[in-house]
């Protein structure tokens, strides 16, 4: 088994989901590589190189790969696909973005957003917003493959593995990149974070968030929401936790003003310890919480941050 | 300009699907179908584009079983002028469905795909990727804006950081996020006009590609069941469990 990494990261800083990736690989067999594809990245592929267990990183820098898109990072991937048995990416908006190509023009099936490992060809994956748990093989000769980070512990750090770098450029041809707007917070990342405290509905308005900022501050929490609180503008859509959000298995999550309906549940019911405080005691996301907690949260949220303070 | 839409029949979203008891699969038996919401957001763009004067023509296609002819006259009531049913007996995996929209795009030429961005049964999330990459068409996944701007698109995408927007020559595809727009109801009159509108019906044979699976599914069982928790009546039993008992916070 030959196992084929692409990195998550964003030029800077390797994400965790990287580290969690490698503890995925570890269970297919020991031949572990990781791509770093970006733009001025020489550190993260430093970084790569200290997880233990890797035991070869390639860097692809170019101005080319600087926002990671589709095109270009598909074939870069496919340039030197050759040999591997399996190709693994995170199930980020980048990985979903570009993997889908590298396995058509291999002409294989995807497996997307795998959460376990059987053996080599045997996966375990949510399907129908997690209500359901599918066991699949696979018949295709190369496994490209997206995998949910949060269902894998992080790989420790340890190595020292030296960075070889990849001299072929592939432009993309097709689009350019125009602009972005990233949302710039202090504040963990949702899906590396240990506590997440998201707001629905039931926050009423963006200006109410500052109070479950101010409690996520207090326990080094990030912050989320529902599809209902950024669709009403309360919140970019960044901070969306659902089946067509992000899938966030923190240590504690808390949900304040959140029905709990099922794409919701699909992006958070994995949480260690569920919390949810709600003024509709029928509310379906008590039959998920561990502490369910039956009051308006206008009241709750100012006697949390106080008890957390004193 | 022709835009190609493909909109698959699943589950209706707020249906809570269960798992059959022999663990083969999740049993649909009498389950309400309907429009994966995606495709519903995806036919509702082509309608405002052909609206604005930019599209000239919509087709709506769906791939699999007979039924899903409904989502086709669902999709022509909606706004499509025509519609095409590649029929087969079960549901082909996301790289065939690219194959086969390959073909149709051959066939077709549209200046535009836009397609879901994920299918809320299998929650693939695939097949708009595979079939830009097929036709070496550019892609702009996960949209919240599409602006045609002469023959380029402007797409802004929800991404994990927050947006990203890109500029493409077309013909392109593009996946429809949640909030690209709000999806309208069909009427009724309209619903009765959909019943005349042109709809063909094609075998995956005619269009040569094979629909063989290459992904077994061994089992599908039910998530874990989480147990049942408790009820606390104020903030500082609360932050007592949440310290001593659950040990989540210090
Ligand atoms: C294809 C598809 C994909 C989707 N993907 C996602 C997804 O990824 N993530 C997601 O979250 N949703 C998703 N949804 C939407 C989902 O179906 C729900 O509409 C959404 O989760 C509801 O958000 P909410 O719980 O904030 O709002 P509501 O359902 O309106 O609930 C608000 C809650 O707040 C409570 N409340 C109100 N005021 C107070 C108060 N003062 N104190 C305490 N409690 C209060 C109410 O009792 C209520 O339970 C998706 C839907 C579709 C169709
Ligand atoms: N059988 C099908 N018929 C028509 N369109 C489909 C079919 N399967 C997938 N699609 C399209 O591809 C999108 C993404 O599906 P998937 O990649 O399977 O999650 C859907 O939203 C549809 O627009």
């Amino acid at each position: 088994m030959s196992i084929l990494i692409y990195a998550e990261h964003d030029n800077n800083h390797l994400k965790s989901e990287t580290h969690k990736l490698v503890t995925a690989a570890t269970q297919l067999g020991d031949d572990i590589h990781i791509l770093v594809a970006g733009s001025d990245c020489a550190a993260v592929a430093e970084q790569a190189a200290s997880i233990a267990g890797v035991k070869r990183v390639m860097l692809a820098d170019s101005p080319a790969y600087a926002h990671q898109l589709a095109e270009n990072t598909a074939d870069l991937l496919l340039d030197i696909a050759e040999g591997y048995t399996h190709i693994l990416a995170a199930a980020t908006t980048t990985g979903k973005n570009f993997m889908p190509r590298v396995a058509a023009l291999l002409d294989v099936v995807q497996l997307s957003d795998i959460i376990g490992i059987e053996s080599a060809d045997t996966f375990v994956r949510p399907i129908y917003a997690g209500n359901a748990i599918a066991t699949v093989q696979s018949s295709d000769a190369v496994k490209v493959i997206t995998v949910r980070a949060s269902a894998f512990d992080a790989a420790q750090e340890g190595n020292s593995v030296s960075v070889e770098t990849l001299d072929t450029v592939i432009e993309n041809t097709q689009v350019t990149f125009e602009s972005d707007e990233m949302t710039k917070s202090d504040r963990p990342e949702l899906t590396a974070a240990d506590i997440v405290i998201s707001g629905g509905r039931g926050m009423q308005d963006g200006e109410h968030f500052a109070m479950l900022e101010r409690i996520a501050d207090q326990l080094g929490a990030a912050v989320g929401a529902s599809r209902a609180a950024v669709d009403a503008g309360f919140v970019p859509n960044d901070m969306q936790v659902g089946q067509t959000g992000k899938i966030v298995a923190p240590q504690l999550y808390i949900a304040v003003g959140i029905s709990g309906a099922i794409q919701h549940l699909a992006g958070m019911k994995d949480s260690k310890v569920i919390v949810a405080i709600n003024k509709d005691p029928e509310a379906p996301i008590f039959q998920v919480a561990d502490y369910g907690l039956v009051a308006d949260l206008f009241d709750a949220l100012p006697e949390i941050e106080s008890a957390l303070g004193s | 300009m022709k835009i190609l839409v493909p909109v698959k029949r699943v589950i209706d979203y707020n249906v809570k699907v269960r798992v059959k008891s022999d663990q083969s699969d999740v049993d649909l038996t009498n389950a309400k179908m309907a429009m994966n919401p995606f495709c519903e957001i995806a036919v509702e763009e082509a309608v405002r584009l052909k609206e604005k004067g930019i599209a000239t023509e919509i087709v709506a296609v769906s791939i699999g079983p007979k039924a899903c002819q409904e989502q086709i006259r669902n999709a022509m009531a909606l706004g499509a002028d025509r519609g095409i049913h590649v029929e087969c007996e079960t549901f082909p995996e996301s790289l065939q469905v690219a194959k086969i929209l390959a073909r149709l795009v051959e066939q077709e030429s549209p200046g535009l795909v836009i397609i879901g961005k994920q299918a809320i049964d299998s929650d693939n999330n695939q097949t708009g990727q595979m079939l830009a990459a097929l036709t070496k068409m550019p892609q702009a996944t996960f949209a919240s804006a599409v602006e045609v701007e002469g023959d380029s698109l402007k797409v802004t995408r929800e991404i994990d950081g927050g947006l990203q927007t890109l500029k493409l020559s077309m013909p392109a595809v593009v996946s429809t996020d949640l909030r690209l727009n709000e999806p309208r109801y069909a009427k009724l009159p309209d619903i009765m006009k959909a019943k005349r509108k042109p709809l063909a019906v094609m075998s995956t044979d005619e269009l040569g590609v094979d629909i063989t699976p290459r992904v077994t599914t061994l089992k599908v069982t039910p998530p874990p069941a989480r147990s049942a928790g408790v009820k606390v009546e104020t903030v500082a039993e609360l932050m007592t469990k949440l310290r001593d008992e659950a040990k989540v916070i210090s």
